[in-house]
């Protein structure tokens, strides 16, 4: 259970992470951020609600191109985040990743990839690695339900089945894949019913509701840190934006979103404090006045005024610099 | 120095960097109770188990791609695609992640993963075994490329790509397992950069890797034998990065050059070879330099034409030849 301290905290983050991506949105928009970005806002409840049962910047995560939610809950700057979007020196992965490629290895976050099912492979092994290091660490792979139709999901799942492997899939099931909504591209809706194939414990619950997804969530990490092997878990949610900046939406009704914007999960957790009597709406105004202050003069702000890489150190980062491996003939003589 | 072949001085680096650090693994199709479909890790499982010593599923970009999550974290994996015409269901991984890791984290992370994988015209197996897939490995920046030639560089090369920290594609031969060479008895890393010059000559050059070194040098020897013509055989083990260096030195040497290669010329390692002569010693040339090369087909079936289709010394020789004047 959640302690009252717990949910405020999550509610602030939670909100945190929505006013961030508006104003990766609104840089994008400006023009100030190129290239594509995949926005989180409707999302949030699904990986704050995860973190908060694992082990952040301890546990190993990884995810998509959706990543930069990801990546602060980790423990990532959130400077650096968004310096990374902004394509700067300072940026997370000091302007060579862009928003689909944060990386902060320090805090195990082990980066978004930009290919659709990509990390499943990455992380199970990740999870191969913990086991034979014999850690208590879990690897954690955050993606999205249209990942579960490439090869990789299987391939992956089998694996880890097979060799029970600390790894725990969370699938964030936006109900489209880009532009195509699931009934049109997967042929079984439910995703935990096709990890189940693979004798993979799975279960869904709602992923708009965070107290619901962290009870979700401690059954499932506890499950894999135990050494049981892999868990499922699928979260049903929304994505607000569009699949990317380019993205006009145009796929889906009205009525639709409408009826998604009822269960916010940010409304849903404030909404269920304000009428315990913990918390009141005015406090709520307050933060949010706060948050967007801070975002605006600290975080977009460093990373406007950061300097960009310097054209000098292109090649730098292509392969290990000075690798005694690569030049020296060491022992048995030369060839 | 012990005589061993091909196969077994790549199973004494699986064995002996398997024993200096418990973090190296191997992975692959049949490679553990089975023993290796070129006996690559034989006898490995037993000594190191199923942990360590992994059969995998036949799902190639999975399991490669778990190595290189795997690596992520400390984990040296080598992992044998037994094939490399089933690298290409790799190539995702390999190119999308291992190759890109370290530029798109600025750094922070690295795929020290090894992988290696047979390729070549072996006996009539057909065109989807058949495959040369080198030249789309080289193309790839972030990923190092070597073929060794010989026992020796195969274990070295080996031992080298392990210990390295940047993600390394050996490319093997189907046909070169049961060559026999010297390997030096005490431990012996090779590097992954350079080339070696494996025949001193000096009328011409004769770049070859891989089993068309072996053809190179069945060539020279026929070529001083019978027409009194001094070819020097430049072995271009590591084929990305090419060494410009080497290529220039004897170039610059012999004014002459004859890139042997098994795949086809389009987009290949001769084509890469002349463009580095091209840009570096253009002007020390006294011919053009040719390509000795497969046919643009894939392999045949047929025994007659599965020969056509690919060089042998006896091209090398008239390639050589007409670029002298000879013929």
């Amino acid at each position: 259970m959640l302690s009252t301290d717990d949910k405020k905290r999550l509610l602030q983050e939670m909100l945190f992470a929505r006013r961030f991506e508006e104003a990766c949105y609104q840089g994008a928009q400006e023009g100030k951020i190129g290239g594509f970005v995949h926005l989180y806002p409707g999302q949030e409840a699904c990986a704050h609600g995860v973190f908060k049962a694992a082990r952040p910047g301890r546990d190993y995560a990884i995810t998509g191109y959706r990543d930069h939610i990801h990546a602060i809950l980790c423990g990532a700057d959130p400077k650096a985040v968004m310096a990374e979007l902004f394509g700067k020196e300072t940026g997370s992965s000091k302007g060579r990743g862009g928003s689909m490629h944060i990386f902060d290895v320090e805090h195990r976050f082990m980066g978004g990839y930009s290919l659709v099912g990509g990390p499943f492979p990455l992380a199970t092994g990740i999870a191969k690695g913990i086991q034979l290091k014999g850690d208590d660490d879990i690897s954690i792979c955050f993606l999205g339900d249209a990942s579960n139709n490439q090869g990789t999901f299987h391939e992956s799942l089998n694996m880890a089945s097979i060799w029970k492997l600390p790894v725990l899939y969370i699938c964030e099931n936006n109900l489209y894949g880009i532009g195509t909504r699931i009934d049109r591209s997967t042929s079984e809706l439910d995703q935990y019913k096709r990890a189940a194939v693979y004798n993979i414990p799975s279960a869904q619950a709602d992923g708009q509701d965070v107290e619901t997804v962290y009870e979700a969530a401690k059954i499932a990490v506890d499950h894999v840190r135990s050494g049981k092997g892999p868990y499922f878990l699928e979260l049903m949610t929304y994505r607000y934006r569009g699949h990317s900046m380019s993205d006009s939406n145009a796929y889906r009704d009205d009525k639709e979103e409408k009826e998604w914007a009822k269960r916010d999960p940010i409304k849903i957790l404030r909404d269920r404090l304000i009428a315990a009597g913990d918390y009141t709406m005015d406090e709520y105004k307050a933060l949010d006045k706060k948050l967007i202050a801070e975002i605006d003069d600290d975080i977009v702000k460093y990373a406007e005024e950061s300097p960009e890489p310097d054209v000098a150190e292109l090649e730098k980062y292509v392969l290990a610099d000075n690798d005694p491996y690569v030049r020296i003939n060491l022992g048995g003589g030369a060839s | 120095m012990a005589n061993l072949m091909y196969w077994q001085a790549i199973r004494r680096a699986h064995d002996e960097e398997m024993t200096n650090d418990p973090l190296v693994i191997a992975m692959g199709e049949d490679i553990g109770v089975a023993g290796g479909t070129y006996k690559a890790t034989q006898g490995l499982y037993e000594k190191y188990g199923p942990e360590r010593i992994m059969d995998t599923p036949i799902s190639e970009n999975s399991y490669t791609g778990l190595g290189i999550g795997a690596s992520f974290i400390g984990v040296r994996p080598i992992i044998e695609i037994m094939s490399v015409n089933f690298a290409w269901l790799a190539l995702d991984q390999i190119f999308n992640s291992a190759a890109k890791v370290r530029y798109m984290s600025g750094g922070q992370l690295t795929a020290p993963i090894v992988v290696r994988s047979p390729g070549g015209t072996a006996h009539q197996l057909g065109a989807q075994h058949s495959a040369r897939m080198e030249k789309v490995f080289m193309g790839i920046a972030g990923l190092r490329v070597v073929t060794p030639s010989t026992p020796k560089q195969a274990y070295g090369l080996l031992k080298s790509a392990v210990r390295c920290n940047d993600p390394v594609f050996i490319n093997e031969h189907e046909l070169m397992y049961n060559l026999k060479g010297e390997v030096p008895d005490e431990e012996y890393f090779h590097p992954l950069e350079g080339s070696d010059i494996v025949r001193e000559g000096s009328d011409i050059t004769l770049f070859g890797y891989n089993i068309s070194v072996h053809w190179s040098l069945q060539a020279a020897d026929i070529l001083s034998k019978q027409h009194g013509i001094e070819c020097e055989v430049v072995d271009l083990y590591s084929l990305s990065p090419l060494d410009r260096a080497g290529i220039k030195q004897s170039v610059s040497k012999t004014h002459r050059a004859v890139i042997v290669e098994e795949a086809e010329a389009m987009v290949g390692v001769g084509s890469e070879v002349m463009a580095i002569i091209n840009e570096e010693c253009f002007f020390e040339l006294d011919a053009p330099p040719v390509r000795v090369s497969a046919v643009h087909v894939p392999i045949p079936f047929n025994h007659k034409l599965e020969q056509a289709a690919v060089p042998d010394a006896k091209d090398v020789v008239k390639a050589v030849l007409a670029s002298l004047g000879k013929s």
